[in-house]
Parts: C-alpha cells; structure tokens; sequence
C-alpha cells in the first residue's frame, strides 16, 4: 500500500498486480511473460512475489525498472531502505549496537537490514526463540565482513546498552499450540518497565503490523519510532521510484 | 610419435581403454567420477559418440583415477570446464589421427549456466519459467544468482 500511495504523491498512477494475477496468472502465464506484458503498460514495476529471485526474473525480463517489495523469504530492500532512514533520523549510522529481537529465522527484514548495516560497521545483538534464531549461514556471511554478532536471552540483558531496539514478529504457526505461543511471546515484549534503563536517545522498531511484540503503553514514550518508521515507507519508496527513473 | 592412450598405464588397461582415432581423452579424473564426468557433458545412452570408461586404473600421481574417452568427439572450452567442478585436476587430450594435438587443464569457470539444479525448493529457477539456472562460482560453492542459496559441497548430486 505504501507504494501506491508513493506513486500518487509522485502524481502517477498505479495498476494493482493483484489484478494482473486474476487475468493471467491465474491463467497459468509465466512470470516472464506477464512482466513483458507488464513492461509495455508501465513506466516502472514494483513486484512482490513469493518465489525468492522473482524480482531478478523480472528485472532480466522487463523493459522498464522494476523494484523488488519483497520476493519470497528472500530481500526485501524496500523495508531496509526505510529503516536505514528512520534509524538515521536519530543517530548516525556508523558503530551502532543494535539489537533484533523475535523470529531471525523467518524475518526476512531482519536479514535485509542485518546484511544493510554490516556496511556501517554496526554491532549486531539477537535474541530470539530456540530454534528462530539467525540462520547460520547469514551469520557466517555476516562475520565474513566483520560484523560482530553477540547472542542474547533476555532483550533485558542489552537493553541498556543498545542504540536500536528492533522487534520483528513471532508468529504463532511457528510453534505446536498456543499455549507455547503466548509463553515465548509474552517473555519477548517490550514495556515500558523493560525499556527503562535504555539510553534516552534509544530507539524502538518494528516493520508493522505487531501482534503483542510491543505493549501500547511503550507508543508514547521517546523511545517508540515504529509508526514513524511505517510513515517513512511513503516518502523513502518516492525517493525510489524517482531514482528508477531518472 | 606420441601414443593417444599414454594416459593408461599398463597393456592391460590398455585393452580396456583403446586408443582412439579422434576424439577426447580426459584423463587424471579423480577416482569414482568418470560417470558423473559423463553426466555433466550431457552424454546418455541416446547420443552417438562411442565412449570408453576406466574407473580405478592405478596412477603414479594420484593412486587411483578414471580415464573417459570419447570418439569423434572434440570438448569445447565450456564443456571442458565444467568437469573442473567436480574433477579440478583432470586433463584433457584431443586426439587426432591417433595423435595427442592439445593437451589442457580443466579452469573453474566463473559462471554456471543451466548444469545445476538449485537446492532452495523456494527459487523461480525451480518453476517454469523460461529461464535456465545460473550459478557464480566462490570460493564457498556456487551461489545461484536468483536467490543466493549456496550450494556447498555434493554438487554432483543437483547436476541437471
Ligand atoms: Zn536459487
């Protein structure tokens, strides 16, 4: 949605993909063949798809500059873009101790902003349930360009220490019943009592939307970026698009 | 005059293996991969090129190797280099009229088109897409260029 509403600010107008897979894909058509029908339609294309390297697929067969939203469990720049954005509307990037907390196994934005910032140098703390973890060999990679990973079992045990508090969701098809669910959820919340001995220009994230990973009592506190860092989804994907195509 | 089959030890072997006219002789194979040397050049039971197979012929240099030779059959560059894969010692002679006239070392291409399957059930290379798997060869395994799952150790098995 915040693409739409990026290209509407951009005075442009959009064609949902949604449509497009009632007509044809649903009709069997390749990827590769709606993307050059596409091409001729649009002046750009934005993709989301759940097979990973969809977006490298439509790049090889478009005329016109296609923007990856996500493919599969695979990146999703868009997400990293505006976090890297938010994050930076408070503090510089470089050096920052960051800590990502929930699934890392399956949080594909995670993993984007994770590999994002081992350009900047930053310190990386996760914490995460058994078997959620980072995947191993996104640590590996991560190492590999000196990242420092350290792990965790409690966000209380870095809270005071970290520059970025960053919440992905745990969801609850992860685990057998709900009643494991909501022990694991329930000792991964942030509230306020948790965030008090953060540092006071410390931030909170999370892509949106949240389940019970942030208590609604943290929404007004200093330290909450989270409905920023969704707004800044429109005004980043502007600056995309607008790059694309110039 | 330099003899095709100098690449098989002894006379015995050498009934095994005949020297061929013209052709291919990739020799120093690491043991135990002559058929997946066959399989990555494409060669089944429905092509025309006469093939002879050694597997375990004693070698000075390497204990044990395979020995593949192909008839009528000269390997191209990329062919060549796609044996390096799985086999990064073995050597390649083209024969002709009974005579060793080029004799090379297998290079690790840089990119790997359309040989291997990619592992991540997840990819748009494993769909039916018009497009052809595409790997880029470091020095972890090949990463395929889609979705950047790395394929490790046992390429032979995802050989298409
Ligand atoms: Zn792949």
């Amino acid at each position: 949605m915040s693409f739409e509403s990026a290209i509407a600010r951009l005075g442009g107008t959009s064609l949902s993909v949604g449509s497009m897979e009632a007509c044809s894909i649903a009709k069997g058509e390749t990827l590769a063949d709606t993307i050059r029908v596409v091409s001729g339609y649009a002046d750009a294309i934005v993709i989301r798809h759940p097979k990973e390297g969809a977006a490298r697929l439509a790049a090889q067969f478009a005329t016109v500059p296609v923007i990856n939203a996500g493919d599969g469990a695979g990146q999703h720049p868009s997400q990293t873009l505006l976090d890297l954005y938010t994050i930076r509307q408070s503090m510089k990037l470089d050096g920052i101790h960051i800590a990502l907390v929930g699934d890392l196994r399956y949080g594909r934005t995670a993993h984007s902003l994770a590999s994002a910032l081992s350009l900047y140098d930053a310190r990386l703390h996760t914490i995460s349930p058994k078997g959620l973890e980072l995947p191993a060999s996104l640590q590996a990679e991560l190492a590999e360009k000196g990242m420092q990973i350290t792990e965790h079992d409690s966000v209380k045990d870095v809270v005071a220490d970290v520059d970025v508090i960053y919440v992905t969701r745990i969801q609850r098809e992860r685990f057998p019943d709900s009643a494991s669910y909501f022990n694991v959820a329930s000792s991964y919340r942030i509230t306020p009592e948790l965030l008090s001995p953060a540092k006071k220009h410390a931030i909170v994230l999370h892509p949106l939307p949240r389940v019970d990973e942030i208590d609604p009592r943290v929404d007004t506190l200093p330290h909450a970026k989270y409905f920023e860092q969704s707004k800044n989804g429109v005004p980043v994907r502007m600056a995309m698009l607008l790059q694309v195509m110039q | 005059m330099k003899r095709a089959d100098t690449a098989v030890g002894t006379d015995n072997e050498g009934l095994l293996v005949r020297r061929i006219q013209n052709g291919t002789v990739i020799d120093h194979i690491a043991a135990g991969e002559a058929l997946n040397v066959v399989k990555i050049l494409g060669i089944t039971g429905t092509t025309t090129e006469a093939l002879s197979i050694a597997t375990n012929v004693h070698s000075g240099q390497m204990g044990k190797k395979d020995i593949v030779k192909l008839s009528n059959r000269e390997l191209s560059k990329e062919e060549v280099d796609r044996i390096a894969l799985i086999s990064p010692h073995a050597t390649i002679n083209i024969i002709r009229n009974y005579k060793v006239c080029e004799k090379k070392g297998v290079e690790i291409p840089d990119v790997i088109e359309g040989l291997v399957r990619c592992p991540n059930p997840g990819c748009i290379t494993n769909t039916n897409e018009p497009i052809r798997s595409r790997f880029i060869v470091t020095a972890k395994g090949l990463r395929c260029t889609y979705c950047d799952w790395i394929i490790g150790r046992d390429i032979t098995s995802y050989i298409i």
